[in-house]
């Protein structure tokens, strides 16, 4: 008599999986999304230009050679950061920079030609500048990195000392 | 009499694969769960900057992509080595933005439809200005919250 033989073959289970394996592979990429995450201010077709005292403004300019002239005085991008630390603390309360962090606004403009990957550099220095500041002040005021404070209090000292940049037109020395 | 017959089974037994599905299956889940699914043929050559105050991008489906670049190889015939935008399979142009935002936003829930971000994927070494238009259209659409794809540098300038 014959007898059926009730089991499934399990052997070619491993192919299946295997296919289903490489398929994933191929049609997958392993890329990190990671970035500077910028809000940008809305939109207004009639632009209400509030005047700032020249003291609390931090103009950054990048051209299209990219080369950057930082409150009229050019300087590599390298020392961008510690430029900006010194302006938006002003330690040494100079009178040509800002009684108060609150009321510094970095303004950055740039050229139709500079590079992509200057404005990221030039960008990424600024919030640095940001990002060490308020690291030094989480560390005097609570006495923990601004990883590990509590909502309301990054939110006390982002209020303190606010990240303001403003972004200018850029130039277009191209054309003209 | 009944008597077992021994000696017949022996000899080197055989190693059960019934647990390799097992074991393949999990690769499979740990790829499925690590990577992402390629959502687009890039059309445009990519090479993101570098940087050092990066943020996460956290939940996939709230990103919306917009790549900036020279047109790869194979393409360059038809449409010139000028930098170009890409969204989703095609060229695109700056006034296409609208129409492509409003399609993932609609893909959203309700409640998510604030919290998308678009992540501009730009190559370093496009110049700021068709970024800048992309930017500026950005804005009068109302997409506010904009991410810069770029990778972690860790030398310094």
């Amino acid at each position: 008599m014959k007898r059926f033989d009730n089991q499934i073959n399990a052997g070619s289970m491993a192919d299946i999986a295997f296919l289903l394996l490489i398929f994933f592979l191929v049609t997958t990429t392993i890329d990190v999304d990671k970035g500077i995450t910028v809000k940008l201010p809305p939109w207004d077709d009639e632009q209400i230009l509030q005047p700032v005292p020249p003291r609390n403004v931090f103009s950054v300019k990048v051209n299209s050679n990219n080369e950057l002239l930082v409150r009229k005085e050019p300087i590599p991008i390298s020392r961008l950061k510690e430029h900006t630390i010194e302006f938006i603390l002003n330690p040494n309360q100079r009178g040509d920079m800002p009684n108060s962090p609150k009321k510094a606004v970095v303004s950055l403009q740039n050229d139709r030609e500079t590079n992509y990957e200057t404005y990221i550099e030039v960008y990424n220095e600024l919030k640095a500048a940001y990002n060490q500041i308020w690291e030094e002040e989480a560390l005097k005021r609570y006495g923990k990195t601004y990883e590990n404070l509590k909502r309301e209090e990054k939110k006390s000292i982002r209020k303190d000392i606010p990240l303001i940049i403003s972004e200018a037109d850029p130039t277009d020395f191209a054309l003209k | 009499m009944a008597k077992f017959s021994r000696g017949k089974g022996r000899g080197t037994p055989k190693i059960s694969t019934a647990s390799l599905p097992d074991i393949i299956f999990i690769l499979l889940f740990f790829f499925m769960v690590v990577t992402v699914m390629k959502d687009s043929e890039l059309k445009v050559e990519v090479n993101y900057p570098y940087a050092t105050e990066l943020q996460k991008l956290e939940k996939k489906s709230l990103v919306s992509y917009i790549y900036i670049g020279v047109p790869a190889q194979r393409f360059r015939k038809k449409y010139g080595s000028a930098p170009r935008i890409q969204l989703n399979d095609s060229f695109k142009e700056v006034k296409d933005l609208k129409l492509f935002l409003e399609q993932e936003k609609s893909k959203l829930r309700e409640a998510e439809r604030g919290l998308m971000t678009a992540s501009i994927r730009a190559d370093k070494d496009v110049t700021m200005g068709i970024v800048t238009d992309v930017k500026t259209e950005l804005r009068k659409i109302g997409q506010l919250k904009v991410n810069y794809s770029s990778k972690p540098r860790t030398d310094d300038l």
